[in-house]
């Protein structure tokens, strides 16, 4: 049933009896010809791109819980391409183009809202830096606009940008077309719109093997309603986020260049509309921004060491609310309402994997550290190219395993191979 | 989350800097296997359970430590003094 204004008029006469559940609960196939491990969003993604781009729609996507329950239903919803290496820049800006046109392609709402991301600047030396980096995105076709301090308190009049503030105010870059989308719609959108293409999502099925014929993967060992069974496919695809590590080694691959940590998140009380972009703190790690129904989310660094655990320590409350709060000091008396943790899987420079192998018949999403949110459209359409087609496409073909070998890591902070500081 | 410091005993582990997995150990200096400087550079295994790993206590005395710890309950099993003068302080 395609959403439109009309089907709601229609359904409302009819009582609304007639909406059907948004996508169907498929009893497994013996084979496919692609099983994805993962129906978060990068595996939705990558089922709906095989699907309507590729034409393979003899798809499974297996995820483990409930559509929505990973990291794509509890992350803080940027969507941003404010790189500064070329392939970031050129990946990046491809998943803006497929943000732009998403809620049209998939027919569903996802409340893509283009308001701006903006990264303050405390120092004149950062104001330099700002400077450099929005000059290297307009270079690569992305939109910058670097702000003075004015600017920056006519765009955001709750930010505290007078002198005696703990870190001063001195400008700030602004990527424009960046901003905010939902979450858990872009998790359903690309739900419905593979399913409708013939995807079949398989919920509560959690990978607890891998069928190998020889030194080839030749499907997966699942666990569903209690009950094993094996579902065969000619190409198996994984896309676990801060799993990657649990889920490879089921297949024998006991080391890859990530490390799984967790990074926690908060949403506050609702207040009225304060906040107009998604702003960043520039001399700390800091992002706030302010959901629809007006509670802001906000997050700030991983905690630094690796942990499979969901859920966080204190010390990173104490920071990112006390960044928070030097920001804007109104925030002072605002209330939390939740926080979470989610794992992470941080590569070796701070950039993903999207490749074959590393096994014969395998097929690799991971490393996205804690910026997967904003590379989803990209990621799925991507991958979808590498699966199809056995060969990356031009935009990942920089994300391989064997960049850290090669000596081509991809690392924008230019942090070395430590992923708890990416 | 506590970690024991050898010198200075139980300390919140804000005091302490994370230094990444212990067992990762560097290639002998005349080993020129591309493939095994490779391996302690970027591979590791980042199990979901116990993990080995290095601390400083950047904030106290400065000296490092090796801490087994469970990834998944952040429970501290234990922490060995590392260094010339480890043996000392066992």
């Amino acid at each position: 049933m395609r959403y439109s204004a009309f089907a709601i008029l229609k359904n409302a006469l009819r009582g609304n009896r007639d909406w059907v559940p948004a996508w169907r609960k498929p009893e497994p196939r013996s084979t496919y010809d692609v099983i994805i491990v993962g129906g978060g969003g990068h595996g939705l993604s990558t089922a709906f791109y095989l699907a309507s781009v590729h034409g393979i729609t003899n798809v499974a996507v297996i995820e483990k819980g409930y559509l929505g329950s990973g990291n794509v239903g509890r992350n803080t919803t940027i969507v941003r391409s404010n790189y500064r290496l070329t392939p970031n820049s050129g990946f990046y800006e491809k998943s803006m183009e497929l943000w732009r046109e998403l809620s049209h392609a998939l027919n569903y709402n996802v409340m893509f809202s283009p308001r701006g991301v903006l990264n303050l600047a405390h120092t004149p030396g950062q104001m330099d830096t700002h400077a450099e980096r929005g000059n290297q995105m307009r270079l690569m076709g992305v939109q910058s606009e670097l702000l003075d301090r004015d600017q920056v308190a006519r765009l955001n009049p709750g930010l505290d940008v007078s002198g005696s503030a703990r870190f001063p105010v001195h400008g700030g870059l602004l990527q424009p077309d960046a901003g905010n989308a939902r979450h858990d719609a872009v998790a359903w959108g690309y739900a419905r719109a593979a399913d409708q293409l013939g995807v079949d999502i398989l919920e509560n099925t959690e990978v607890v093997g891998f069928l190998k014929d020889g030194e080839r993967i030749a499907g997966v060992e699942v666990m569903r309603n209690g009950e094993p069974m094996e579902i065969r496919a000619a190409k198996t695809a994984v896309a676990v986020a801060g799993n990657t590590g649990r889920v490879m080694k089921m297949a024998g691959v006991d080391k890859l260049p990530i490390e799984t940590t967790v990074l926690q998140a908060f949403v506050s009380e609702s207040i009225k509309p304060i906040i107009p972009t998604v702003t960043t703190f520039g001399a700390g790690h800091l992002y706030v921004s302010q959901s629809d129904k007006g509670g802001l989310v906000f997050g700030g660094n991983i905690d630094y060491y690796n942990s499979y655990a969901q859920r966080g320590n204190l010390p990173v409350w104490e920071e990112v609310t006390g960044e928070l709060i030097a920001m804007f000091p109104a925030f002072a008396r605002l209330r939390l309402l939740r926080c979470w943790g989610g794992v992470m899987d941080m590569s070796m420079d701070g950039s993903p994997i999207i490749a074959t192998g590393p096994l014969p018949g395998m097929y690799l999403n991971a490393g996205w550290c804690y910026g997967g949110f904003k590379a989803t459209p990209a990621s799925g359409w991507c991958f979808a190219h590498t699966i199809a087609n056995d060969k990356a496409h031009r935009l990942n073909e920089a994300f391989t395993l064997e960049r850290f070998k090669d000596g081509n890591p991809i690392d924008e902070l230019g942090a070395g191979p430590t992923p708890w500081y990416h | 989350m506590r970690l024991t410091c050898p010198y200075c005993g139980p300390r919140d582990h804000q005091e302490f800097t994370y230094r990444g997995d212990a067992t990762a150990a560097r290639p002998a200096l005349d080993n020129t296997s591309v493939d095994d400087h490779n391996a302690y550079v970027y591979d590791r295994s980042n199990p979901d359970g116990l993990h080995r790993e290095l601390w400083n206590h950047t904030s106290g005395c400065r000296t490092h430590m090796i801490v087994e710890r469970n990834t998944v309950t952040h429970d501290v099993v234990s922490c060995e003094p590392v260094g010339p003068f480890a043996e000392q302080l066992k």
